[in-house]
């Protein structure tokens, strides 16, 4: 994208979250409130560049949509799992262990998506990170060994996340 | 299709959704309530509660639908929540290191120790005087 | 009254339930996390309490109501750690 354009949507997709939004709010896709969802939607990314001078670009927005869907499934499926072990296993027989994950990942917005992800997939929770962001504390709720669950996270979730970032 | 065949699915779609949801949120209730570990108590309220609302937020979906004045807010509430769940998670996890009211986490392999733990800037952390609580 | 009714009332029972459980977690503790998160997970069920309600009344008029519930509980939890974490809110 030329720098013009780049001047006036400084995060292209951004401006179209907030314009589905407005819509969402305004309960209507009649053309007035789509035409003030694109006036907001260029108007707070401008007035709020200075708070985000260094976003990502060129992200693979296909590999992006298959990544949602594949943590949306994860819930939906992981979740039942989890329920199934609260009310079923007693607090004795479940092994909690912490887990330290080594990042490849440098971008804060792609260690925000992975620590997210990993707290919405049941069975683990992210704790921590280093205080040179090297490494993430992750808490698992039943786990055999720690090993197992950070490869699991790694070739999962991290691998897809650094394919999508850079 | 004719109508009244729509609105039986309909109908049955907010059934399901709703009984899964009302069955998740108490799961996740019930778990903090029986887990006996401050961190594992962490884990059934942040994900079964979500999916559960979540659930709920849907059958509203549907049944604005069944009642033909369709909208989508809910949906709205719904990426609200699965947003914010895992920073309100993590948040109560530092709060939990900072307590030192959970097992002690190992060392990270990389740098020298866990940002919470950190206390090298201790000069305008206040809270240090705390001490340590006793479950 | 058809089955879609029984199953609203079922979830009433449900979800109150689930808000009774988290308020004994909240009396309980013992640590200030556990009490944070059942706060924290009232406010969530009573975003399920509100959608609830507006099913079962047929309007749309308690989604701005369930919207602010869900701010507000997020911006509380965040406060309440900041203040426990830091011993301020706002540096």
């Amino acid at each position: 994208m030329n720098r013009a354009a780049r001047a006036v949507f400084p995060h292209p997709l951004l401006t179209i979250l907030l314009a589905i939004t407005w819509c969402l709010v305004a309960n209507s896709i009649a053309l007035g409130s789509i035409v003030m969802g694109v006036i907001l939607g260029i108007l707070i990314p401008l007035t709020t560049r200075a708070y985000w001078p260094d976003a990502p670009r060129g992200l693979r927005l296909f590999k992006l949509a298959r990544y949602v869907v594949l943590v949306i499934w994860d819930i939906l499926a992981a979740n039942v799992a989890v329920a199934w072990l609260v009310v079923t296993r007693s607090n004795t027989a479940m092994h909690p262990k912490w887990v330290v994950i080594p990042l490849e990942l440098r971008r804060p917005e792609a260690i925000t998506m992975l620590a997210g992800t990993i707290t919405l997939t049941p069975g683990t929770v992210s704790a921590d990170l280093s205080d040179e962001g090297h490494c993430l504390l992750v808490h698992a709720l039943d786990a055999e060994s720690a090993e197992e669950v950070r490869d699991e996270i790694k070739d999962r979730y991290e691998r897809r996340l650094k394919e999508i970032f850079e | 299709m004719t109508p009244e065949t729509v609105t039986l699915i309909l109908d049955i779609a907010i059934t399901i959704s709703l009984v899964v949801g009302a069955v998740f949120t108490l799961v996740g209730s019930f778990g903090l309530l029986k887990l006996d570990d401050a961190m594992k108590r962490l884990h059934a309220p942040t994900k079964a509660s979500t999916l559960g609302v979540g659930a709920l937020l849907l059958a509203s979906i549907l049944g604005a639908f069944a009642r033909d004045e369709p909208s989508l807010q809910e949906a709205l509430i719904m990426a609200f929540l699965f947003v914010t769940a895992p920073i309100s998670a993590q948040f109560i996890c530092k709060v939990n290191l900072h307590r030192r009211s959970c097992m002690t986490p190992p060392e990270p392999s990389s740098d020298s120790t866990w940002a919470t733990l950190d206390t090298a800037d201790a000069g305008d952390a206040p809270a240090q005087h705390l001490t340590p609580e006793k479950g | 009254m058809s089955f879609v009714d029984y199953a609203i009332y079922g979830a009433f029972g449900a979800v109150s339930l689930a808000q009774l459980l988290a308020m004994v977690r909240l009396i309980l503790g013992p640590h200030t996390a556990d009490r944070i998160l059942a706060l924290d997970t009232m406010t969530v069920n009573a975003i399920g309490l509100i959608v609830m309600l507006g099913i079962s009344q047929g309007t749309q008029i308690y989604f701005e109501a369930a919207l602010i519930v869900a701010m507000l509980g997020f911006v509380s939890t965040v406060a309440y750690c900041r203040f426990v974490l830091r011993g301020d809110i706002i540096e």
